[in-house]
């Protein structure tokens, strides 16, 4: 019961990549099933290109074809892909020194298995049946060696931009004292802690106290009333929202708390909303409970009479 | 003991919603070339990197420096990445200075950027985590309540901050590399524009944008040098910054102490008295117009709850009292890690003379401030046409 | 330049799954009161801050700002963060002391690895459109770069299991590690591939932590700590980013950053050739998650025979991401301290395969 709370916690975002020149006119060539280097200062090709030359850090002046099969310089080995890897199946990841060029690109190896790698092995690019210009173009090399060159496609003359997922999975873990908090949430309480150093009365509670930089561990149960000290409208729409604007976003002083903390007032116009403004919590009906503070599905006002300013102009 | 430091040399990016003619190295390339082109040097003659951005999660790159080792000529070379939230472009200014204060290094670059274009910032800043009230409304959604208690507390007219955009948004029209480009912006237009986060209108926000800024900082050796070449410099008479928590009892998110106690030790090393008459042009990290008014206070240049009057007087236009952002400011173009960093680049141009449209004539000293976090981390510098 | 001595250290223990926050604050707030306590000094005594984490490991914008509630940063601090490892937190805590600004300064680092899939989210440092893309972890990369060297007989899978038996049996004495133990090279021999030619015991475990080290000034370094760690040579360096046109096999930026962090020691301290490592080294705590990479770092920083490495049992019994490198600086410090060492070279990594390198070698006086 005293361990925290925790739950999976989810990023995932198509990133947009814009590509400049030089890489650009790389995902047009492999969009065409052509793989080009860069010649550097150093007089050697490198492949894939650099934008900025390691030595001068220049961009290149031109770009050079180089051949799409080439030789293994190092291999590891991946007996459990891991999601968004090239291959599925146990694979190779290898450095490969392409035909042409004298550095070596990072890319997968379907080989089966790990008896069939070895340094020196020449393997050839297996193309994506549609290349659109993107490094995934190279679905993974594969062993082989002198192979008929698969037909150039019809390579867009002009690759700008290259999306790329991000997809990450983390596990999320909450404080020991918010975990509390969410714990009494789920039992229709609202459980804050008192410093011990100063005595301030956090809600939710923090890891430490903010000022002392102490855990925080004396548990003070508070009424579900308080002031708002301070608010906006919101009247635009919003990626996760679940209320339609217009709608308030306030800060939201509990009786006997010392900080606010965000909540949405409804229950009257957004115009009739004001500081120091006295608001009760609504709560969702019981069996929708859990430990969340989604329990309070709002604030809204009780009618008493507003708290003067001074009583919370310390809390702006 | 410290060893002086100036500022050699300043680049930027034409900053845009977004710069798609770049990859993320290449927006930063054109602020650094345009920064080594300004100070005289190469690459070859910088001898450390210092590199500032807000979230990585931005751009969808894990420490986007070490990729870009190659592209910022740091290969072989020290090269620090910093990160302070919002505040990130002025902390990499400020460690920048301190290594060639330090003794450490004689010329050093610092370059700060955001390719906000690559994801969605407003995506990046939402990832609610379990267990959280996701209602907040994205930054202004955090900065409009505490603006509402600004006004409440001062008691400031409702016109202030709209005065603050015509102002920011006309000088940024005189500023080429400015992401907004709004010369016919009026009082009116302004107070039309569509209420987001009551009481902050959509004219009166930071638009969101893809940039970069450099600058090259170098030790009293490379700054004389420099000058005999009849490059004039920037001379960095003080640093300094501050950290509170984002959020505790008591914590006064109009004027943080944060803000006021850097800001008090600012001036205390530049020598500084009194601010508004010894500072003659301040670039200052409004990405809300009423920040204008609430960071004068913070920083000196007014009594508490005066700030808004300086503004109503015209005293921060170019030609007033404390012109404040001529180069247009975080309201005209904000690529969020860069903008710390222009804010202090900018300064320097206008005390080297170079700010070409939107100088203020006869600026000899100067302060660069940003902020970040939830009114968190605050940093700054003061910048002189002389040593001092 | 004023002379600067690392005073005071404390490390958090390093665990697989840890009960902490990725705010780092759990982890924090008892190893500050230990290293506060230790050097009998306060909060307010403290000049500077500077911490070292990554949001990408926390899986969060602004994974950091949270953590200053750990040190109660009101009144508010002079106070600033890399997106690296606590390392380079020292590093620019030291420059902020040479410059005159603090005459006391600590950095911090964090990391809750287990947070996520850590080889899988440490793709994202690779390059994001030619590498990335295809999502390469990180214990295949440097599986990669053992291989080169094993077959250019810079090392043996019997010498890289030698490694991680000698850490585990050095770790047996460091109660914060995560692993430790008696074992013998064969018997981790007999064990299967994770990442041919990698096994489990060539690669660093997964783990949680957090370090704080405490450094002053020559004014007062000697009040704070009876032998403190004098810094005679900081430095870092980087290498390319490209993989494949590196040589993996070497640290050029190590190499680099060892021989400028023992000239900067010189004037009859420091040793032969300018390395670092030339001059009567007694201790070396090296940052190498992979047993390959104490190997390939120790022919890089010039470790001799003569110098004992990693007492603490190094990264491979405990790496907790942003942390470690600076755990490696504590450690080192920390023999120096105890009287255990006259001289230490500690080193810290950061990017793949070795990329970027620090080294700050300590002496006591």
């Amino acid at each position: 019961m005293n361990q925290p709370l925790t739950a999976p916690l989810e990023i995932g975002f198509d990133y947009t990549r814009s590509l400049g020149p030089t890489l650009s006119q790389f995902m047009a060539g492999l969009a065409g099933r052509r793989i080009l280097g860069a010649r550097g200062a150093d007089g050697r090709v490198h492949a894939p290109p650099f934008e900025y030359d390691p030595v001068t850090s220049a961009p290149p002046e031109e770009l050079v074809p180089v051949g799409s099969d080439g030789t293994v310089t190092t291999w590891s080995w991946v007996p459990e892909p891991l999601e968004g890897q090239p291959l599925t199946r146990p694979f190779a990841w290898a450095l490969i020194r392409l035909d042409g060029a004298d550095t070596a690109m990072l890319h997968a190896v379907d080989a089966g298995s790990a008896q069939a790698m070895r340094t020196g092995m020449r393997v050839r690019a297996r193309w994506a049946d549609s290349p659109v210009g993107h490094i995934r173009d190279i679905v993974c090399f594969e062993p082989g060696d002198g192979s008929e060159p698969e037909p150039p496609a019809e390579g867009s003359a002009s690759i700008k931009m290259v999306t790329t997922p991000v997809k990450l999975h983390y596990q999320h873990v909450a404080s020991a004292g918010e975990s509390a908090f969410l714990r009494g949430l789920a039992e229709g309480k609202l459980l804050a802690q008192r410093c011990p150093a100063c005595g301030k009365v956090y809600i939710p509670p923090r890891g430490a106290c903010p000022t002392c930089g102490v855990p925080t561990a004396e548990e003070v149960e508070l009424p579900d009333t308080g002031v708002v000290t301070t608010f906006c409208v919101v009247n635009v729409d919003y990626p996760g929202q679940r209320v339609a604007a217009p709608y308030v976003a306030a800060a939201v002083l509990l009786d006997g708390a010392d900080i606010p903390f965000q909540h949405l007032i409804l229950g009257c116009d957004p115009g009739e909303v004001r500081m120091g403004m006295r608001v009760r919590a609504f709560w969702k009906p019981r069996h929708l409970w859990g430990t969340t503070p989604e329990n309070i599905d709002h604030f809204f006002p009780t009618g008493e009479p507003d708290a003067p300013y001074e009583s919370y102009a310390h809390h702006l | 003991m410290k060893h002086r430091a100036a500022v050699l040399g300043v680049g930027q990016t034409r900053h845009r919603s977004r710069r798609t003619d770049v990859s993320i190295a290449g927006l930063c390339r054109e602020a650094v070339d345009r920064a080594l082109a300004d100070a005289g040097t190469t690459l070859a003659d910088i001898d450390a990197v210092v590199v500032g951005k807000a979230p990585d999660l931005f751009e969808g790159v894990m420490m986007p420096e070490l990729y870009m080792a190659d592209a910022l000529g740091a290969i072989g070379k020290p090269l620090l990445r910093v990160h302070t939230a919002g505040s990130v472009g002025g902390a990499t200014g400020n460690v920048a200075t301190s290594l060639v204060q330090a003794g450490v290094h004689r010329r050093v670059l610092a370059v700060a950027f955001e390719k906000q274009s690559e994801s969605n910032a407003m995506w990046a800043l939402s990832i609610m985590p379990p267990f959280s009230m996701p209602l907040l409304a994205g930054a202004g959604g955090y900065f409009a309540p505490h603006i509402r208690a600004y006004i409440r507390r001062s008691g400031a007219p409702e016109h202030i901050g709209a005065m603050v955009a015509v102002k920011d948004r006309r000088n940024g029209s005189r500023n080429p590399y400015a992401h907004l480009q709004q010369p016919d912006i009026t009082l009116e237009s302004v107070r039309s524009s569509p209420m987001l986060w009551d009481p902050v209108r959509y004219d009166e926000t930071c638009p969101s944008s893809d940039g970069a800024c450099a600058v090259v900082i170098g030790d009293e050796a490379a700054a004389g040098a420099a000058q005999a070449d009849g490059r004039p410099v920037a001379w960095i008479r003080a640093t300094s910054m501050r950290t509170e928590p984002t959020m505790f009892s008591g914590k006064d998110h109009v004027n943080p102490r944060a803000g006021a106690d850097a800001a008090a030790a600012l001036w205390r090393q530049a020598g500084i008295r009194n601010p508004l008459e010894e500072i003659d042009v301040a670039e200052i990290y409004v990405p809300f117009s009423w920040f204008e008014p609430m960071w004068l206070e913070n920083l000196g240049f007014a009594a508490e709850g005066q700030g808004w009057r300086l503004v109503e007087a015209g005293e921060t236009e170019i030609g007033g009292k404390l012109p404040v952002n001529p180069s247009g400011g975080v309201l005209s173009s904000n690529p969020i890690g860069a903008s710390g960093l222009l804010r202090f680049a900018e300064a320097a141009l206008q005390v080297m003379g170079k700010a070409d449209d939107h100088q203020v004539p006869g600026a000899a000293v100067a302060l660069g401030h940003a902020y970040g976090g939830g009114s968190q981390y605050f940093s700054m510098w003061v910048v002189a046409s002389t040593p001092g | 330049m004023t002379d600067v001595a690392v005073v005071g250290f404390a490390q958090s223990p390093v665990v697989r799954h840890g009960e902490g926050t990725t705010s780092g604050v759990e982890m924090l707030v008892p190893i500050f009161a230990e290293v506060l306590q230790a050097t009998g000094l306060t909060k307010g005594d403290v000049g500077f801050w500077c911490s070292g984490s990554s949001d990408y490991l926390a899986g969060r914008a602004f994974s950091f700002v949270q953590a200053v509630d750990a040190i109660g940063a009101f009144p508010p601090i002079m106070e600033s963060h890399v997106e690296m490892d606590g390392a380079w937190a020292l590093y620019e805590a030291w420059v902020k002391i040479l410059a005159g600004e603090a005459d006391i300064a600590l950095a911090y680092g964090f990391g809750k690895s287990s947070a996520g899939q850590l080889r899988r989210v440490m793709a994202l440092q690779l390059d994001p459109y030619l590498a990335a893309p295809l999502w390469p972890d990180s214990v295949s990369i440097a599986a990669l770069q053992a291989r080169l060297g094993i077959e250019a007989w810079l090392w043996t899978e019997a010498q890289m299991a030698d490694v991680a038996a000698r850490s585990r049996g050095a770790a047996l004495t460091n109660p914060k590690a995560q692993v430790s133990g008696e074992v013998t090279a064969e018997k981790l021999l007999a064990e299967p591939y994770i990442a041919d030619p990698l096994r489990a015991h060539d690669c660093a475990p997964v783990g949680d932590g957090a370090a704080v080290v405490i450094m002053a000034s020559e004014q007062r370094a000697r009040e704070l700590c009876e032998r403190p760690a004098w810094i005679t040579g900081f430095e870092h360096r980087i290498d390319s980013a490209s993989l494949g046109a590196r040589d993996l096999t070497a640290a050029p930026s190590a190499a680099a950053a060892a021989v400028a962090a023992g000239r900067a020691g010189e004037g009859g301290r420091a040793g032969e050739g300018g390395r670092a490592g030339g001059g009567g080294l007694d201790v070396a705590e090296v940052h190498a998650p992979f047993t390959h990479q104490e190997i390939l770092l120790r022919a890089a920083l010039g470790l001799g025979d003569g110098v004992r490495m990693n007492p603490s049992g190094g990264a491979l019994c405990g790496n907790p991401m942003f942390a470690a490198g600076l755990a490696r600086i504590g450690s080192a410090a920390q023999q120096i301290m105890s009287g255990g060492a006259g001289r230490a070279l500690a080193h810290a990594t950061s990017g793949p395969a070795l990329q970027q390198n620090l080294v700050c070698v300590m002496e006591a006086r």
